[in-house]
């Protein structure tokens, strides 16, 4: 079947089967490979990418779901080769160790802060819950992600700035 | 400018991170190669059973549908898996790579599909016919030392392996012990269980009779040779090479029968062959850990002084011994007492084997057993003797005078039988422990009902491994720029070693850190390695480094002598620059362009590394429910010297909740007929974000390594050893009104309720 929507600001067409996943899909037909499958069973959210807006885990979405949508994967948040905040937060705050969950994990956070940049402690904490991180024991990525947070505050006060004018 | 020690010892920002975090890593599972095939792996769902007959026709007719393999199409004898450690007994019981006549558990491998894309595979292996006349399996240890049925024809037991850990004489001091215990302990089977699953990517190159085999992870060089020898070909003919590897915790990157099955096919048929494991079948693939019973006693003067110990283990190791399956066996019998002084010791273990998937190792094999067994017995003889836990422990640690500290050697030898703690004072994490962990504020909420929670607190002790030998090497080759390229034989499994291992280089060349590059694993980068195992790549490895940057400045300084005339002593050689006295210079770059420039090292030692530590944990237990919440957690240990601050906590803190995990949730439940219950990780439940929040490590440097250059101690097991001994004291204590005595893990809230309802019961009677 064809699929047509947009991942990372580009609009894309691929040829997939109808049974094959949103994350086959990235991994296979489209060579983003930052898209890691960690059960195939939406239990680690290693796979999460961003479907319009919400965490969505690629493993559980048919690819032909997501005819028209806009996707953003690991590989489209940042802007260029620099690291974004999230991403330069993680490394300071070493909230990663092999990197496989990484990916599902800034995933979330983006997600999760774009819509909730005054997240807590306890909030972050439990939308993390539905992603599985073996190395770290999550006390750096919760770190990493409440330090980020003055940077999504700082986005959304703009945007709100641009709409009052 | 002086650049010495630049680097080693701050908390440097990974130079792996860039890649990861922007979704740039290369896993197996990213890896394709032009006209591959995919792999699925036909397994087992009988626990023990005889192979009637196997028919792969219906799978054959399957749209792209390459072949399907059995054993019929490897030849005979089917290849066993070597093992690591020479054992005289366990011969019989390693695992064929492909069940040839009988399955011994649930998710052998029996079939091989081969396909033109991996679902296609899945769904042909669906189709494979296998016809198992089932036999009576054997579920658990008990059952299998009675011998009947033997799962292996022609011998004689179903214990693969004894050992026996003694000193002094246990006999002789139990019988005149004022004061002796026995307890009975047991830690369910459960596993690594690393993010990414296992996977493979073999391709067979006839024109140069050469083999690729891309996922590896651990110990490639030995794994090459373990194929090259199943594979009767040279080991040059061989190379495994590492990608990035999602976890590994022990189980990863040992040699399973998938390694050769998936070589064996791309050799055969001249297809890139590709195979990556799905989570249901790494539930039963993978290596399984930790299943092991206790009884131990322990005799002890009335003051709390130790007079003796003694016990006997019996550790379900599953259908086969695979590679490193005797570890966690050897381990526990010879660390279980050992951050003690106790001079009478008589252990040990039976490696005894069920109808289960195979086990091997996970993070601290037998030590996180050994130390649940040793300071819950210190905490139950402390109650006991009416005398203060942590007195009773300061009585027993070693101390500064003891070392080194010869521990009791294991038999029968298996290269490592003979071992001593190498320095410290094990006191001394214990006090900082405390005082970290404000246990003297705390002493007073020990039992209380707060909120309708009892609060506990407990500590445990212990040591840490590391260094295994006997060598790694390393080589630093100059590029024409000056930029250096260092090669070690340590892999990496996610714990940072490029970043460590570049700033050991940087250091020992004294020169800056983006100047150096780090190549590890691949058996193509040199001539021998090891890898990374039994916390052992920063020592081991980094050792190795540093010997290279010394032999690469010696030859730096022999050009610049030739080249200026003038004795090699006469120059200063500093900041990677070779210099006269009359001013001048050589750099790096410059020598380089003058031919190759190369500096190789090997680091031997046989002498291992002992990181020591404490831990202390303080528990709320909720009696209506069982649930326990951990509210503080320290551990502190003394690593000799850390290399990066930074990866190092990162390790403990880590390891620290894989052991909550342990002690709390993991477990892999078989039923009587042998079927893992456990199928995705929603049954397998490891910490989650909201679990355990509250962890402290701190790091001390007080006794460095005296065996190797760098003074550092291997580390990153440590964090994981305690949390049993520790955390279960906790509760222990939490429980103290009804003297309610954790020894069974996982300590589940339906497990640790029973607990409390029965002591209530008996209370009340």
């Amino acid at each position: 079947m064809k699929l047509r929507c947009e991942v990372n600001g580009q609009a894309i067409e691929a040829d997939v089967a109808p049974r094959t996943t949103l994350c086959d899909c990235l991994r296979d037909h489209l060579g983003l490979t930052g898209t890691h499958a960690g059960c195939e069973h939406g239990v680690c959210g290693a796979c999460t990418v961003i479907v319009d807006g919400q965490a969505v885990r690629s493993c559980l979405m048919l690819a032909v779901q997501a005819a028209g949508a806009s996707i953003v994967t690991v590989e489209g948040l940042a802007d260029g080769e620099a690291l974004s905040p999230l991403q330069e937060a993680f490394r300071k705050h070493h909230a990663l160790q092999c990197g496989f969950c990484t990916p599902g994990m800034l995933t979330t956070l983006h997600a999760l802060l774009s819509e909730e940049p005054a997240a807590d402690e306890v909030r972050i904490r439990d939308v993390l819950s539905g992603n599985l991180c073996r190395c770290t024991g999550y006390i750096p990525i919760v770190e990493a992600a409440l330090e980020a947070r003055a940077h999504y505050a700082k986005k959304e006060k703009s945007k709100q700035e641009l709409k009052t004018e | 400018m002086r650049l010495v020690n630049t680097y080693i010892g701050r908390p440097i920002e990974r130079v792996e991170d860039f890649r990861f975090l922007r979704g740039r890593g290369q896993f197996i599972g990213d890896l394709n190669r032009e006209g591959q095939w995919h792999a699925a792996i036909v397994r087992s769902a009988v626990a023990f059973g005889r192979i009637v007959k196997i028919d792969s026709a219906p799978a054959l007719g399957m749209p792209g549908v390459h072949t399907v393999i059995t054993a019929a199409d490897i030849g005979s004898p089917i290849p066993t898996i070597p093992f690591r450690r020479k054992n005289p007994t366990i011969a019989p019981y390693a695992q064929p790579i492909i069940a040839p006549d009988f399955v011994r558990y649930v998710g052998e491998p029996v079939a091989v599909v081969l396909a033109a894309s991996a679902e296609l595979a899945e769904d042909a292996a669906q189709e494979v016919v296998l016809e198992i006349e089932a036999l009576t399996p054997c579920v658990d240890w008990q059952a299998s030392t009675a011998g009947t049925p033997l799962l292996f024809p022609g011998t004689s037991t179903n214990i693969a392996s004894t050992f026996t850990a003694q000193c002094g004489d246990a006999a002789a001091a139990f019988a005149a012990a004022p004061y002796t215990h026995r307890e009975r302990f047991s830690v369910q089977r459960h596993t690594a269980l690393p993010m990414e699953t296992r996977g493979l990517l073999a391709e067979w190159h006839a024109g140069d009779n050469q083999l690729t085999v891309c996922g590896a992870a651990k110990l490639p060089f030995f794994n090459r040779r373990a194929m090259a020898g199943m594979m009767g070909l040279p080991e040059t003919s061989v190379d495994y090479i590492e990608l990035d590897v999602g976890g590994g915790f022990g189980a990863r990157g040992e040699f399973y029968p998938e390694d050769f099955l998936v070589a064996f096919a791309a050799r055969k048929f001249g297809h890139p062959v590709k195979w990556i494991e799905d989570r249901r079948e790494h539930f039963t693939a993978i290596g399984h850990a930790r299943q092991m019973d206790a009884e131990i006693e322990i005799a002890c003067e009335k003051d709390g002084t130790v007079t003796a110990m003694r016990g006997i283990m019996h550790a379900d190791i599953g259908a086969y011994v695979r590679p490193n399956g005797m570890t966690p066996v050897r381990n526990v019998i010879q660390f279980t007492a050992v951050p003690y002084r106790i001079p009478n010791l008589d252990f040990t273990g039976h490696g005894v084997l069920t109808n289960k998937t195979p086990a091997g190792t996970y993070r601290g094999p037998g030590r996180f057993e050994g130390c649940l067994f040793c300071e819950r017995m210190f905490d139950i003889a402390a109650r006991e003797l009416g005398i203060d836990p942590l007195d009773m422990r300061r009585r027993n640690l070693l101390t500064a005078q003891d070392m080194p500290y010869t521990l009791a050697a294991v038999a029968p030898d298996d290269g490592f039988a003979e071992t001593e703690c190498d320095s410290g004072d094990y006191r001394v994490t214990l006090e900082r422990c405390l005082e970290e962990f404000g246990w003297e504020e705390k002493r007073a909420l020990a039992g209380t009902l707060r909120d309708g929670r009892y609060r506990g607190i407990g500590v445990g002790c212990f040591v840490e491994g590391g260094a295994s030998g006997p060598r790694e090497s390393a080589r630093i080759d100059v590029a024409a720029d000056g930029n250096v390229d260092v090669y070690v034989g340590s892999s990496a499994i996610g714990q940072g070693i490029e970043t460590i291992m570049a700033q050991i280089a940087a250091d020992a060349l004294e020169i800056p850190m983006d100047q150096v590059r780090v190549l590890h694993g691949s058996t193509n980068y040199l001539k021998e390695g090891f890898g990374s195992y039994g916390s052992r790549a920063t020592v081991m490895g980094g050792s190795a480094i540093v010997l290279a940057a010394e032999n690469l400045l010696k030859a730096v300084r022999d050009l610049a002598s030739q080249k200026f005339g003038v004795a090699p002593e006469e120059l200063i050689v500093s900041a990677g620059v070779a210099q006269t006295r009359d001013g001048r210079s050589m750099t790096l770059a410059q020598a380089a362009a003058l031919g190759p420039l190369t500096g190789e090292g090997t680091f031997s030692s046989d002498k291992r590394t002992y990181t020591y530590g404490t831990a202390a944990a303080h528990v709320a237990v909720d009696p209506k429910t069982g649930a326990v919440e951990v509210l503080d957690y320290v551990v502190v240990d003394d690593v000799g010297r850390a290399i990066n601050p930074l990866t190092l906590h990162g390790q403990v803190v880590g390891a620290a909740v894989q052991g909550f995990g342990s002690v709390f949730s993991e477990e892999l439940v078989y039923d009587a007929g042998g079927q893992l219950l456990i199928g995705s990780l929603a049954d397998y439940q490891i910490p989650l974000a909201t679990d355990y929040p509250h962890i402290r490590a701190v790091t001390l440097e007080q006794f460095p390594a005296p065996h190797n250059p760098l003074g550092a101690k291997g580390a990153g097991e440590g964090g994981i050893i305690p949390v049993g001994g520790a955390v279960t004291n906790a509760i222990a204590s939490a429980l103290s009104s009804f003297d309610v005595q954790p020894t069974d893990l996982p300590l589940t809230p339906p497990r640790l309720w029973a607990l409390i309802e029965k002591a209530r019961a008996a209370k009340t009677t």
